[in-house]
């Protein structure tokens, strides 16, 4: 297997064209061998990545843009290891990174919660057994908690400031536990989350109050790999899934006045109401007047086939990778 | 020119594995020999050394590979049989190495985006707009065929292992004669072009892919003053024989304005060339009409011939014997057509220009013949374009198949000619039909790729009769290395309601994970598949655990089960005991009572769980306040009786002298709760 951290310049983000077309290919920058398969990567900072990958290894890749090349600046061997650490197999698979420069949090398949820092050797905590199943994703709630989703349908809060390993909480769904794959948190307003599940549910949380979901919305056909929302703009959430779609949910309230979204090929929307439980309103994600606030969502692919394992948003650009090794970049989201 | 596509594959030993100084072992997969040497040497075995070795690419080592990659030394010497011990490799060796080609991955992944396009297309359209969508979706094949060819000349450039760009180049030659093959089949099957624009289109295919001639042309144009450079008048002829009528006129011109004398002479070809009719694309004339036209013209040019206009320059005249068709004259140009396909369009559109596609094949072979002129014989590539010129399908992709060394092109191709309704169910012997055989077999070696084999999915999803069982064998072979690759395979497999494989990934993944005792993911995967049996089986190992440490673990898992616990009678009861010890805890006894009893009454608990459950109500029985009532302590009294009675002649309960005194103080603190409860009973309450 030859797998690659590979860095692209998606072209000059100043110039659109006079329809604001694609300007150019995206063309490869550098590469660097990777051991294993990538299960997540974070930018730490303008020039390093953190990298998870399927051996259980977390390495700090640091790229050069003077001569744009990539190296390995620093590597946590067996950081997610099942059983014990000496064997030679039983190497875990790490599924999950998310860093807050100097401090970057893993998860993993064995259950396991790092805690590392940028400059240090060894791990600053390790929380062993920190769950009985496999960890899915890890997402930073405030500066010294974390919020970890896990393959049994729980959503836990984990204080790090605390010495005791156990979560300060946990919610679940009513119901089937469902396994949880991705977890992600509203920019500014630190008490909604959204989460997706391997039946393709987007469940929205708010940790302030109840162990249950406030909206539980039907949204793909399969496994919803990644959740993101908006980080300027977080009216607007992106997920995508394993049945090949990437959803747009926009609750932006005056849908009306914005133009319609135009994309390559056809698009298709649905309009919304979300069913809610009683909630005081706050943010549009967690209102509950189905009449007043409407949820355009719009399917940004148009022929989908294989699977949408990845996305990220910055600004007016996307870009998402799909199962057929392809790589999108829309550079004109909001246009 | 010479093709790629000879089929001659030098013997290649893999190194490491040397027949000649140890025996080999192998074993057969489905899609793959596994090799490796034994420690068996040849009983008297000659001095031995490497027959050839071969270049690092067609080694296609896949997983398996426990040393190290060191090529073993067979330093043995005749007479012993063991020889110097061997790098402990084991040896996967695939026939179809393409699929690891790393510039190749771009032309699997976007062909299959066009065959599943082509798949989902709508049926309905008819006639021309259904005729117009396959020649797009046969384009769309072509330029992934020239942007893969792009990449791989790049590769091939840029790299500086000679071998690598050995093999690169030869990818490239391969990939431009499969691209040269499908677009004479698109002209020829697909838009089944009809006289008059057949041999338009026939020009651009030669025009497109006769490029040899390409640099020369750059150089005269560029060149200061064009009609003095010595390759002049090649060039001239190369746009004549290509029918590029127009720039052959410009460099006329040129020449006219350089020398004088030859005005002329100039002026008059000038014209002929202007004038040729040719077929238009548009229904602008007729055949008959064009015919007519074309005739003319010829006797014009016969007319200008005969009456020695061109005499004195010997190169427009064999320019304007080339306008007449002469077929010795175009010949004379050997070397500026390099193919016999060009001699032969060239031929056509000199001498017949309306040519019908059935007449084809008799130009063509008669083009073959005068062309090669008996000094070679055609190679493959050769065998097979004329197999289309004669519209014999098959055989163009049977010749295909057994030349090509993967079998993407004529799977696809032959997708194609299906959709185009152009191929009989020319039935095999087992009874699927071509397109299904080919794409069984595409599809079969992309399944021995670690990623590729999604790609495969598809494939056999539209081979109806025998996609699903090849799917079923297949996809239970996929390495599951991380749990996101088995739930990709699971979706796969509960899209298509193939519960036999969903139920046997779930059941290896769950004694993985309760191998690395997680038991957590362990349950999480009985309950995808609802393998009950599964379940029982992790809650018994939760119990166990609990008897051997007297606390639970993963207590986060068990109290939170939810609707799952009724997956198994055994999960119910842990979740239940479990639960039982919460309402202890909080000192909710009567509930917690009551809890235990139907755990015991209402048969949920393991018979073996029995003499826990009991003892854990000891406590409960020793509770100042009476907790059981009398109706309860019979219950427990009766359960303590069926449990005792049940094993009369098990030897180490009555020994064990433990269970003797449980059992006995059982019995006495029933018997004083009993007592107790009657008198509180039998009491008047609420006095």
């Amino acid at each position: 297997q030859d797998n690659r951290i590979s860095i692209w310049s998606a072209g000059d983000l100043g110039n659109a064209g006079l329809n604001g077309e694609y300007q150019g290919e995206p063309h490869l920058l550098c590469d660097i061998q990777h051991n294993g398969d990538v299960m997540d990567m974070q930018f730490l900072d303008q020039e390093r990545i953190v990298v998870a990958s399927s051996t259980g290894t977390v390495t700090i890749f640091r790229h050069h843009q003077n001569n744009q090349t990539l190296s390995a600046n620093h590597r946590w061997e067996k950081a997610h290891y099942h059983v014990d650490q000496d064997t030679s197999c039983g190497g875990a698979a790490c599924t999950g990174v998310v860093c807050n420069n100097p401090e970057i949090v893993t998860v993993g398949e064995d259950g396991r919660i790092n805690l590392f820092r940028a400059d240090q050797k060894d791990a600053v905590r390790i929380i062993d057994n920190a769950d009985s199943s496999t960890l899915h994703a890890v997402t930073f709630l405030r500066t010294t908690e974390i919020l970890t989703v896990n393959s049994i349908g729980q959503l836990k809060i984990w204080d790090l400031r605390q010495q005791r390993n156990e979560p300060s909480q946990i919610f679940s769904l009513a119901g089937d536990r469902v396994p949880l794959h991705c977890v992600d948190r509203h920019p500014n307003q630190q008490h909604i989350v959204a989460t997706g599940g391997q039946d393709g549910m987007l469940s929205i949380w708010d940790i302030r109050q109840g162990t249950m979901p406030v909206s539980l919305l039907n949204a793909h056909e399969a496994e919803m790999w990644e959740v993101h929302f908006h980080p300027s703009d977080p009216d607007h959430l992106f997920t995508c899934s394993e049945d090949g779609s990437l959803w747009h949910w926009d609750t932006s309230t005056n849908v009306s006045e914005k133009p319609s979204f135009l994309h390559q090929g056809g698009r298709s929307t649905a309009y919304l109401s979300h069913s809610t439980i009683n909630q005081s309103v706050v943010s549009a994600w967690l209102s509950n007047d189905p009449t007043k606030d409407r949820m355009e969502i719009t399917n940004l692919i148009p022929n989908q086939t294989l699977s949408v394992n990845s996305l990220d948003v910055l600004g007016p650009c996307l870009v998402y990778g799909t199962d057929a090794e392809a790589i999108y970049v829309n550079r004109q989201l909001f246009a | 020119a010479g093709t790629p596509l000879t089929d001659t594959v030098p013997a290649q030993v893999v190194p490491g594995a040397d027949p000649s100084a140890r025996q080999l072992c192998f074993a057969w997969g489905p899609a793959e020999v596994l090799v490796c040497e034994t420690l068996f040497g040849r009983a008297g075995g000659s001095r031995s050394r490497y027959l050839s070795r071969c270049p690092s690419s067609s080694r296609s080592c896949g997983e398996g590979r426990a040393g190290a990659a060191a090529p073993a030394l067979t330093g043995s010497v005749a007479g012993t049989g063991e020889g110097a011990p061997s790098s402990s490799c084991v040896f996967v060796v695939r026939r179809d190495q393409d699929i690891y080609i790393q510039t190749l991955r771009k032309l699997f992944n976007e062909s299959h985006g066009i065959f599943m396009g082509l798949q989902r297309s709508e049926e309905e359209l008819a006639g021309k707009s259904r005729k117009a969508q396959l020649v797009q979706v046969s384009k769309n094949y072509r330029s992934v065929i020239r942007a893969c060819m792009e990449d791989m000349h790049q590769a091939a450039v840029s790299t500086r292992d000679p071998a690598l760009q050995g093999q690169y180049s030869t990818q490239v030659s391969i990939l431009s004669a499969m691209e040269l093959i499908w677009n004479l089949c698109e002209i020829l099957f697909v838009e089944a072009a009809t006289a008059g624009p057949l041999l338009l289109r026939l020009l651009d295919w030669v025009r497109l892919h006769v490029c040899d001639v390409d640099s020369m042309v750059r150089e005269v144009l560029s060149s200061e003053s064009p009609s003095k450079h010595k390759l002049f008048w090649n060039v001239v002829d190369v746009f004549v024989l290509q029918g590029r009528m127009d720039e052959a006129r410009h460099l006329l011109s040129k020449e006219a304005s350089a020398n004088p004398t030859s005005m002329n002479m100039c002026k008059i070809l000038d014209d002929l060339m202007k004038k040729m009719p040719v077929p238009s694309l548009g229904n602008t004339q007729t055949l008959t009409e064009l015919e007519l036209k074309w005739q003319h013209w010829h006797e014009e040019c016969q007319r200008y011939l005969q009456d020695g206009t061109f005499a004195s320059n010997p190169h427009m005249e064999s320019i304007c014997k080339i306008l007449l068709g002469d077929e010795d004259a175009i010949l004379e140009k050997k070397e500026l057509m390099t193919t016999w396909y060009h001699f032969l369009v060239t031929r056509l559109l000199y001498s017949h220009p309306t040519v019908k596609p059935m007449e084809l094949r008799f130009y063509a072979q008669s083009s073959m013949d005068l062309f090669l002129g008996g000094e070679s014989s055609p190679e493959p590539l050769d065998m097979i374009l004329m197999a289309a010129f004669e519209f014999e399908m098959h055989q163009v992709i049977k010749e295909c198949s057994i030349v090509l060394s993967n079998w993407w092109f004529v799977a696809h191709l032959t997708d194609l000619l299906d959709h185009c309704k152009l191929l009989q169910s020319h039935n095999l012997y087992f009874g699927s039909n071509m397109r299904e055989f080919l794409l069984l077999e595409y599809a079969s070696g992309l399944f021995s790729h670690h990623s590729l084999w999604q790609l495969g999915v598809d494939y056999f999803d539209h081979c109806p009769e025998y996609g699903r069982v090849y799917l079923e064998l297949h996809i239970e072979r996929i390495p599951l290395s991380t749990e996101q690759k088995a739930l990709k395979v699971l979706r796969i497999c509960e899209q298509r309601q193939m519960h036999e494989q969903v139920r046997s990934i779930c059941k290896i993944m769950a004694m993985k994970a309760l191998r690395n005792n997680r038991l957590g993911s362990a349950l999480s995967w009985s309950i995808r598949a609802k393998d009950a049996a599964f379940a029982t089986l992790i809650s018994d190992r939760f119990l166990k655990d609990y008897c051997e440490r007297g606390c639970f673990s993963d207590l986060d898992l068990i109290d939170n089960l939810g609707p799952s616990m009724l997956l198994s009678d055994r999960l119910t009861f842990l979740g239940k005991y479990r639960e039982f010890h919460r309402l202890y805890g909080e000192k909710r006894f009567p509930e917690a009572a009551r809890l235990l009893l139907t755990l015991m009454t209402a048969h949920i608990a393991p018979c073996s769980f029995w003499m826990t459950l009991l003892t854990d109500a000891l406590p409960l029985l020793e509770q100042k306040e009476v907790i059981f009532s009398a109706e309860q302590t019979y219950e427990l009294m009766r359960c303590l009786e069926d449990l005792t009675a049940g094993n009369p002649d098990k030897q180490k309960f009555q020994d064990d002298d433990v269970e003797t005194t449980k059992v006995e103080m059982l019995r006495l603190a029933l018997a004083r709760n009993l007592a107790r409860v009657i008198v509180k009973e039998g009491t008047v309450e609420g006095s």
